[in-house]
């Protein structure tokens, strides 16, 4: 088993299903050439040739619609964002036509495409190249939305969504792309998608995440041990259908949930996963549940220090799990 | 300048009261004789007037605390004087320290101030979480005697489940005081049920409001749960105090009060019509027993330990009762009084008690009670003797039964009489005697007995 990188574990997902089954190919800007602007697709087109790796123009909404189009007479292809905000001129595509395929042909036809694409900050990407977009979708059925955190994870994830029979929204926090490594097999192995996992097992208080917000959650729960902290930590790794069996579970367990995720707090999953616990965890409660999330403000500023504001840091992470502990 | 406002004493017996709602708020403008406080004591609803005109600036003792007379309860600014915080400012005008009094060592100055109320209104509120809730209710765990490691001293709901695992909560000894939770900060958590001491917070005791006694008795679901008044604890504290020190003895004897009833019936209309006032046969009972009292005075006497008090005055405390709680008020001088000075003092007694308007005076002094337990259908009673006193009649229903008059049978209006006595200052010899006095003058009742 090697430790790779989180987007190590990215590239050798797709290559071992575009070489496990020739109907996957992977389209997007940059994707071909280049090898894609953060190398997720380094070496594709090298071992699979510029007709299963295609370089398109800069035009979203065509990515999304040819893949759509392409799904539907029996490829599977892997569409890529170049950046997750850079999905907005897609979305109608992906709304209204991949979500929607299924039901309204009353399953005579599906759409078996999986759209990957690199979100969140922390890497001075400013306002198009830094935004969380996941809860943009998160209400629309007919589509799932995998947001993996570790290596191991996005590998066995990323290949169950090519695999899937239905579109799948693939968001891989593109700063987890080189700061995560971890153990991934070089097996054929596929997680199931709609799971969430249990990172870290502990008895004090619940902390449900997702992305690159997951880690920080963990190293926290780390240094909360020595003060005699037990962190309980939950990977949503699907936010779309929730795992709701797991969240019950992982909130009635300690009574003290806090959820934490990058993208804005109103509105957000966490909001989802809040009204979870309370429908069903009253009586297992002993705190308030918790959101500690990106702020309300329109997109991720420029200058660091307001970077900085913005984003969830560890240093926010081991507050906010500290104090809820401490309740 | 500050000036203390001390618990004032409500009446001579009363040693405590119960601010039962403040009428007042810091920073609040008060005249002189303005009321400041409901008070509840003994059995007796009271206002707190204002000792000085000004502006309050601190309430010491919180609504719900039951405080010693005495006991400084807020301060009050004077006009014109400093502002300064009134606690260091405040000079101790009236000699009365407050009962549980610093060392002799501090500078005066500062000692009453820093001996305010008892601690328990610094008490965080106890808010329970639903998992706290619910675990408390499944395991029946008294969760006014756990300790919390939560915030501002919050149980948790590690705190209950430490104590399930631990095999459960110690059910409270029967007559201990609640306050058998863990020692404060300074005892490590040694002795403490709770094994994982998982956050850093400072164990803070629980503290219980009033150190009274507290049964561990599960409460299921739907059970109602009644707090305690201060009435009913005081009622409470006298049944018990009586029922466990005076030996109680009872005796009965049932008497023909057909004579009475018919009279009574011959004058009650028009007595009503004079005098405004309904007649009904208790005053004839009093008047009867207040008559024999005055031949056997030892059953108006008390237990006092070396010595037995008999009493000059005779004052008769009857019972009434409200739907809650039970009142005695006393009919004073009740030698002195007619049965139409006695039905009157009657009426007027029942009608403040269910108005709420007895005064301390009312109800204190009484030297023998007469309970009227045929007002409610009674027909023998074993009442508990309302201590001091030394003994207790009720007065049963009047209910018509055969009877054997020289060798026939005969329709009569009979009714029981039951005495219950303190056995350590009356013998049944003395009683036997009072009690066929009491019967000879209900049963030579007639057309010639004075109502005035």
């Amino acid at each position: 088993m090697a430790v790779m990188t989180f987007i190590e574990a990215v590239t050798l997902a797709m290559r071992e299903e575009m070489r496990r089954d020739p109907s996957v190919f992977l389209l997007g800007e940059d994707v071909g050439i280049r090898g894609g602007v953060f190398r997720a697709s380094m070496g594709l087109i090298e071992e699979f040739g510029e007709e299963r790796v295609i370089d398109t123009p800069l035009a979203e909404s065509a990515i999304a619609g040819v893949a759509i189009g392409a799904a539907a007479v029996g490829m599977r292809p892997i569409a890529e964002m170049q950046f997750a905000d850079f999905i907005m001129p897609a979305v109608n595509q992906i709304v209204s036509e991949a979500a929607k395929m299924r039901y309204r042909s009353a399953g005579d036809w599906n759409c078996p495409i999986t759209i990957r694409a690199p979100f969140g900050g922390g890497v001075h990407g400013a306002l198009y190249h830094s935004q969380s977009v996941e809860a943009m979708f998160n209400s629309t059925p007919g589509l799932k939305i995998v947001a993996p955190s570790t290596p191991y994870d996005a590998k066995g994830l990323l290949k169950a969504a090519i695999r899937d029979n239905d579109p799948v929204l693939f968001f891989e926090h593109k700063r987890c792309y080189r700061l995560i490594k971890g153990e991934v097999p070089d097996t054929d192995y596929v997680l199931p998608i709609g799971k969430a996992d249990v990172k870290r097992e502990g008895t004090d208080i619940t902390v449900i995440s997702y992305g690159l917000t997951l880690h920080f959650a963990l190293q926290a729960a780390e240094k909360l041990a020595a003060e005699g902290i037990s962190a309980h930590v939950l990977d949503l790794r699907t936010l779309y259908p929730l795992d709701k069996d797991a969240i019950i579970q992982a909130a009635s367990k300690t009574g003290k949930v806090l959820v934490i995720h990058e993208d804005n707090k109103e509105g957000g999953i966490g909001g989802e996963v809040a009204a979870i616990v309370a429908e069903n965890c009253l009586f297992d409660l002993d705190a308030p549940v918790r959101r500690l999330c990106g702020p309300d403000v329109p997109a991720m500023p420029y200058s660091p220090p307001m970077e900085k504001f913005f984003m969830i840091t560890p240093e926010k992470v081991l507050e906010a799990m500290r104090e809820l502990a401490l309740f | 300048m500050a000036t203390q406002v001390l618990m004032p004493q409500l009446g001579e017996s009363v040693t405590e009261g119960t601010i039962s709602k403040w009428l007042v708020n810091v920073g609040d403008v008060v005249k002189k004789y303005d009321p400041l406080a409901e008070v509840t004591t003994d059995k007796v609803n009271a206002e707190v007037p204002s000792t000085v005109s000004g502006r309050v600036s601190q309430i010491v003792v919180a609504e719900g605390e039951t405080v010693a007379v005495g006991t400084l309860i807020l301060y009050i600014e004077e006009e014109g004087g400093a502002s300064a915080p009134a606690p260091a400012a405040a000079p101790a005008p009236q000699a009365a320290p407050a009962p549980a009094a610093t060392p002799a060592a501090a500078v005066p100055q500062a000692a009453a101030p820093s001996t305010p109320a008892p601690a328990a209104g610094d008490a965080p509120k106890q808010r329970y979480s639903p998992a706290v809730m619910r675990l408390a209710q499944e395991h029946n765990i008294d969760l006014s005697r756990v300790a919390g490691t939560g915030a501002e001293g919050r149980v948790t709901r590690k705190d209950v489940q430490a104590i399930i695992d631990a095999g459960g909560q110690a059910p409270a000894a029967a007559p201990a005081p609640v306050a058998e939770a863990p020692a404060p900060q300074a005892a490590p958590a040694a002795a403490q049920v709770t094994q994982t001491p998982t956050v850093t917070a400072a164990q803070v005791p629980t503290s219980t409001p009033a150190a009274n006694v507290s049964y561990d008795i599960p409460v299921a679901t739907g059970d109602q749960v009644i707090p305690v008044t201060p009435i009913r604890k005081t009622i409470a504290n006298r049944m018990v105090q009586s029922k466990h020190e005076a030996p109680h003895a009872w005796t009965m004897v049932e008497v023909d009060v057909t004579n009475l009833v018919n009279y009574r019936s011959s004058v009650k209309d028009e007595f009503k019509k004079k005098e405004g006032v309904n007649l009904t046969f208790l005053p004839f009972f009093i008047k009867a027993v207040v008559e024999s009292l005055k031949e056997f005075p030892m059953l108006n006497s008390q237990w006092a330990g070396d010595k037995i008090i008999v009493k000059k005055n005779i004052n008769i405390s009857i019972a009434v009762a409200t739907d809650d709680a039970l009142y005695v008020p006393v009919i004073k001088d009740a030698d002195q009084k007619s049965v139409y000075g006695i039905a009157k003092s009657i009426e007027d007694l029942a009608a403040r008690t269910r108005a709420g308007k007895l005064t301390m005076d009312d109800m204190t002094g009484g030297t023998f009670t007469v309970n009227n337990t045929g007002s409610f259908g009674s027909v023998m009673s074993t009442p508990i003797i309302n201590a001091p006193q030394a003994a207790i009649l009720s007065v049963e229903s009047i209910v018509k039964r055969p009877v054997v008059i020289n060798d026939m049978i005969a329709v009569r209006s009979m009714v029981n009489l039951c005495l219950s006595l303190d056995h350590r200052v009356l013998d049944g010899l003395v009683c036997g005697r009072f009690l066929q006095a009491v019967k000879q003058k209900l049963e030579n009742i007639g057309p010639d007995t004075k109502l005035y």
